[in-house]
């Protein structure tokens, strides 16, 4: 056993307005800068649609993750032979039309234009090439549009529906589309770090965030063809790459990332997993139906003394196998299996978890008025208008069972909670349904509370990260007395 | 021999190599220390994907091919001449390296119309893209001619260049080797120093940070601040 400590994260999809705040917190500190504009590290995509980059999904396009061939775990888009070939022109290489030109407006014209017969406009101006530009797309062009045939039709996640679902999910009355925010996963069998020819990007050992060392990228462009969640980006001026770096600053000093603290529906949660690093390569090629369960077993158990002991002797400080004990996305993953991670056939094992969201139910109509009875107790969970099978592919790796897990633990905690508050379900069909969807009161009682009553504090449970002692292993401070500061001095000026 | 001819010899091949050469050195490492974020090959091939194709493929593994050809013939002139000791042999060397040359000058071309003609090519292209595109084009078109007029060039660089070249390197130049060479030549030696000056002032420092290392390192990288003491 080789425990190591990673900082994860879960997302509630019930919660999640799709107010975008997270994306605007994000782009304001990191990503507001020449060559950086079209980035979105952060973003919020609806589903059913094709996301950014557009079909980011779709792996027969982009060549993204792992497969696994002869018992061997490969990249897709590159190998050690390949990268030879590759590093001239990379065959999987997305362009900026797969994301966006970004543009501005010309608003100095509406103050320097002169008198004339019409009002001044504000044309849209490229800031690529400063010239004018006819907008075709953007960033976040199919917001709310869930019916929409040139986009949500084209969501990969459709794959495996029938022609009765998919006419469902498009009818008009019908329409129905959740929102998925994403960020970098910091997944554990990174495909970006394994693609780098120059070894640029790596994880922290210390908390699993991974990094792009900007003094070490040589723009071969790898690790944007290799993440299947096209969460590494080119930044066209610098001739960098560049990602999510999870506010590693703002963690280091106990503050929750720009996007978590922002977050209006309080959907973020960020907490310590310990995990076994031994076992990683031998999860990533389990077989597509068992990932969800592999990746799970990786996961251990901050209580378990003998899981304790083999992270001391690790040198993982006492005050994050503490942090670990509190984890709320520990319970939320391990303790009540209700969080899933997004697309793990890719094989990266991404450490961002989703709790899946609660669809509204495909009502009938009878004699003018909506019909709803059912003697099964969990009939919207299954008559949802978002079929199971589309969560499925999206969340559980393809296997419906995961999801109609975490669906029926969250209709059981809100009939459970009903039967206490409002009373209009008894508490014989509260019980049942707990115990139906493999849950105890407490543990619906701690849901209930841990979704519905969190605090800041319940939410954000960041580990002590000890960067103080580390960095004195590296730099002494009193050598830097009277000078600017040490690190990264420079401003990032691109090459010659 | 006049004397102003005498004189550019001798500044051209007995002085300017190691102006060159210092520079290359001295520039290349200062700027590897002090500015590393600037070693960067700089790939334009985000913002367009199909002329990159066209241009930088055949461009990379012609003059690739080419250099070392030249660094062959620098390196092992002897074995070079023994190879060209039967014509046939000597036909099929000279015979690719003139198509490896073509297909250098034609990726090269069509990388230059690409970023002329393309708007957000022209944002990311620098005066000093400019200035290292002209003397490539140059040294390669220089190249193609002398392959053509003055053949068999594989054999005369092993008698009468690759001595020169060492003379050089052993900091005694004998320049009595470069001075009869026809005028075409000597500019393609002066234009290929100019190269090596210009080099660390340039985008072709990525030459020097080619990712060998991937080729046996593991493939996930961890780094820690402190690293984990076993038990």
């Amino acid at each position: 056993m080789n425990v190591r400590s990673q900082i994860s994260m879960v997302f509630h999809l019930d919660k999640c307005i799709g107010c975008h705040t997270c994306s605007i917190a994000c782009k304001n500190i990191w990503t507001d800068r020449k060559g950086a504009e079209y980035m979105w590290w952060n973003n919020v995509e609806t589903k059913p649609g094709t996301g950014f980059p557009t079909a980011w999904e779709d792996q027969e396009k982009y060549n993204g993750g792992w497969v696994v061939e002869d018992g061997e775990l490969k990249l897709r888009s590159t190998s050690k032979a390949k990268t030879v070939f590759n590093i001239f022109h990379h065959p999987n290489m997305p362009t900026m039309d797969d994301y966006y030109e970004p543009w501005t407006y010309d608003y100095q014209h509406l103050f320097n234009a002169p008198e004339g017969p019409d009002q001044p406009t504000a044309v849209p101006i490229s800031m690529v090439t400063g010239e004018l530009i006819n907008i075709k797309s953007g960033p976040n062009w199919d917001d709310d549009l869930g019916g929409s045939p040139i986009y949500a039709e084209n969501d990969p996640n459709l794959d495996g529906l029938t022609d009765q679902q998919r006419q469902q999910l498009f009818a008009v009355e019908r329409l129905v589309l959740f929102y998925f925010p994403r960020i970098c996963n910091h997944c554990l069998n990174p495909s970006c770090v394994a693609s780098c020819p120059s070894g640029a990007l790596y994880k922290r050992g210390e908390d699993g965030i991974v990094l792009l060392d900007q003094n070490r990228c040589r723009a071969w462009r790898a690790c944007v063809a290799a993440c299947p969640y096209k969460k590494t980006f080119f930044n066209w001026s610098t001739g960098k790459s560049e990602k999510c770096i999870l506010c590693y600053p703002r963690l280091e000093t106990g503050q929750a990332p720009a996007c978590f603290h922002s977050c209006v529906g309080r959907i973020r949660y960020l907490g310590v997993l310990l995990y076994d690093a031994s076992r990683i390569e031998e999860v990533a090629k389990s077989p597509v139906e068992d990932l969800v369960e592999a990746q799970r077993s990786l996961i251990l158990d901050p209580n378990d003394p003998d899981v304790i002991a083999a992270a001391r002797a690790n040198g993982i400080h006492d005050s994050v196998i503490e942090s670990a004990q509190r984890s709320p996305v520990y319970k939320f993953v391990k303790e009540w299996k209700i969080a899933l991670p997004p697309h793990i056939e890719f094989r990266t094992l991404p450490m961002l978890f989703y709790v899946p969201p609660m669809a509204p139910v495909m009502a009938g109509k009878e004699n003018g008025a909506v019909k709803n009875v059912s003697e099964d107790l969990f009939h919207d969970i299954e008559e949802a208008r978002v079929p199971m099978r589309f969560l499925a592919n999206l969340l559980g790796g393809g296997n419906e069972g995961k999801v109609r897990y975490a669906l029926r633990k969250q209709k059981a905690v809100r009939w459970y909670r009903r039967a206490l508050t409002v009373g209009d379900v008894t508490d014989a069909q509260a019980a049942e349904m707990l115990a139906q969807a493999d849950c105890t009161p407490e543990e619906a009682e701690a849901i209930y509370r841990l979704t519905s009553l969190c605090t800041f504090d319940d939410r954000f449970v960041i580990p002590p990260m000890h960067r103080e002692e580390a960095i004195e292993m590296m730099e002494d401070p009193l050598e830097h007395k009277q000078n600017t500061g040490f690190g990264f001095l420079t401003g990032p000026r691109r090459g010659l | 021999m006049n004397s102003v001819s005498s004189y550019l010899d001798q500044f051209f091949f007995l002085a300017f190599p190691y102006v060159a050469l210092f520079t290359f050195f001295f520039v290349t490492i200062e700027r590897y220390r002090n500015r590393k974020f600037t070693y960067s090959s700089l790939s334009s091939q985000f913002l367009e994907n199909q002329q990159h194709f066209w241009g930088l493929v055949p461009f990379h593994y012609g003059i690739l091919a080419v250099i070392t050809g030249h660094i062959a013939a620098f390196m092992v002139p002897r074995e070079i001449l023994w190879w060209n000791s039967k014509p046939l042999r000597l036909y099929i060397l000279e015979g690719s390296a003139l198509v490896f040359a073509i297909l250098a000058a034609v990726g090269l071309i069509a990388a230059i119309v690409r970023r002329a003609n393309v708007s957000k090519m022209r944002k990311v292209t620098s005066p000093v893209d400019w200035v290292l595109f002209a003397l490539l084009l140059i040294q390669v078109l220089l190249g193609i001619e002398v392959a053509v007029r003055y053949p068999w060039g594989s054999s005369w660089f092993a008698t009468s260049l690759s001595p020169y070249l060492w003379s050089v390197v052993r900091l005694s130049p004998d320049i009595s080797y470069v001075t009869p060479l026809p005028l075409t030549v000597k500019l393609h030696i002066i234009n290929a120093f100019l190269l090596i000056l210009m080099f660390p002032f340039t985008r072709l420092v990525h030459i020097l940070v080619i990712p060998n290392p991937y080729l046996w390192r593991k493939p996930q990288v961890v780094r820690w601040y402190r690293r984990p003491v076993k038990a």
